[in-house]
């Protein structure tokens, strides 16, 4: 009872509305307007769900990074995943294909994997990595596991290795396209995009802790905030970057204790660089960013379907024609600028991958009418 | 992707726990929050709990932004 008495205060309209005062008062007190960006896609439903944009002061605005694993998981891989698929059946081999319900929609130019079951191949959407583990435990066909997602994600799937290989499954593989965030703001402020403080994603942080985010403050000088996910924590974490500003202060500052410890979650992260080592890796429509990759290590190749079916990927557009998910990912434009948003570009017959996730910053803009 | 949500652990099986999330039960693995106990209150991430909800810690956080805002809006 306790926690949800906790969780009921940190949606408090009460402190919610005093957050909001003390951010006013601040904000008068700056030189220049101020932006501030978070890397989430779960941030970015806190703050357009809250309409917490249309709160802040003329000065202070808020833009959504690339928080969304989905939207960023390369088109050559998805394609990949699919020509598996194709191969595999040439040669007798019955695959079921796992992955989750946004990753199941993804468009690409060669199609989605929907597009694929609706062929006849076996994909099945799982809520969890563990489900399609039980699937490989209880069928005897060859489960792949497709696997995006950011440091969060990548500590269950370590998790499941561990499985797999205490318990000796060869029926189970996966096809990793795990990328890590910090690299990628990093790659962002290189590429000029600028903002005056950074709104940590509070569950990466939770696996990587407040000393993850270190460096980005002590090499570009961005004031940083870890945040959690209701709308107190977002306003406090608005309200802590503007008061560094306003202080002069250039520092990492952890709002969402509750969860994130300063070290973050030692045994998630020996779990994953047990399995994984990093490398360059492509970001959808963002490029090839250094270091924000995470491949098998060698010795687990065998665990990889890479290692059994590898067909040739011909390079193909990352976009469709006029669709803006670059910029947005980059945090140089919102949603409404485009002109395909709402009109060609719906949930329902989504143009880029941005409006398809439940993370990705076009739908959730779509999803509560969003106009600023 | 990186959703989480918080529930409260009632059941342990080996590396396996019972969690509900008012009123909702399902399977999550524990292994990464090794010390977890029937009672605790873990967030969890897709099917395994990344980490326990620290109670103390949240209500110290939230005595020390009341304290913070009643010195900003005095």
């Amino acid at each position: 009872m306790r926690t949800n008495d906790i969780l009921s205060a940190y949606r408090s309209r009460d402190i919610a509305r005093r957050i909001l005062q003390s951010i006013k008062k601040e904000a008068e007190k700056l030189s220049r307007p101020v932006k501030f960006m978070h890397v989430c896609g779960t941030h970015e439903d806190t703050v357009t769900r809250g309409g917490i944009r249309s709160l802040l002061p003329n000065n202070v605005s808020i833009v959504a990074g690339p928080g969304c694993p989905v939207c960023i998981t390369p088109v050559e891989d998805i394609v990949k995943m699919m020509e598996i698929m194709r191969l595999a059946k040439e040669s007798g081999e019955k695959i079921t294909l796992t992955t989750f319900g946004d990753m199941y929609r993804i468009p690409t130019p060669r199609g989605s994997f929907a597009d694929m079951r609706a062929q006849g191949h076996d994909v099945r959407i799982v809520y969890s990595i563990f489900d399609a583990y039980k699937i490989s435990l209880k069928e005897k066909n060859l489960v792949v596991h497709f696997s995006p997602g950011f440091e969060t994600t990548t500590a269950p799937t370590a998790g499941i290795l561990e499985s797999v290989e205490n318990d000796g499954v060869e029926n189970f593989k996966i096809y990793s396209v795990h990328r890590l965030t910090p690299p990628a703001v990093e790659a962002l402020i290189k590429a000029g995009t600028s903002f005056d403080g950074l709104i940590d994603p509070g569950h990466v942080s939770t696996i990587i802790g407040v000393r993850g985010w270190e460096y980005i403050t002590r090499k570009y000088g961005v004031p940083q905030v870890v945040a959690g996910f209701e709308p107190v924590d977002m306003l406090a974490a608005i309200y802590t970057l503007l008061k560094m500003i306003n202080d002069g202060e250039v520092d990492i500052k952890n709002e969402y204790t509750r969860v994130v410890k300063y070290q973050g979650n030692t045994a998630a992260q020996e779990a994953i660089y047990k399995f994984f080592r990093v490398s360059d890796a492509k970001w959808r429509a963002l490029g090839i960013i250094p270091n924000s990759g995470l491949e098998l290590r060698e010795k687990y190749n065998w665990i990889d379907i890479r290692s059994r079916y590898n067909p040739p990927t011909p390079s193909l557009p990352d976009l469709e024609k006029g669709c803006i998910c670059g910029a947005v990912l980059r945090g140089y434009a919102l949603p409404t600028e485009c002109k395909l948003f709402g009109k060609v570009c719906t949930p329902e017959t989504p143009v880029g991958p941005c409006m398809v996730s439940y993370e990705g910053t076009c739908h959730i803009f779509y999803k509560y009418g969003a106009l600023i | 992707m990186c959703l989480a949500i918080p529930g409260k652990v009632v059941e342990i099986r080996g590396n396996t726990a019972i969690v509900d999330y008012n009123g909702i039960r399902k399977e999550a693995r524990i292994d990464f929050v090794k010390d977890v106990r029937v009672g605790d209150y873990v967030i969890v991430h897709t099917g395994f709990a990344i980490e326990k909800i620290d109670e103390d810690e949240a209500i110290k956080s939230l005595k020390a932004w009341d304290e913070v805002l009643r010195d900003e809006n005095e």
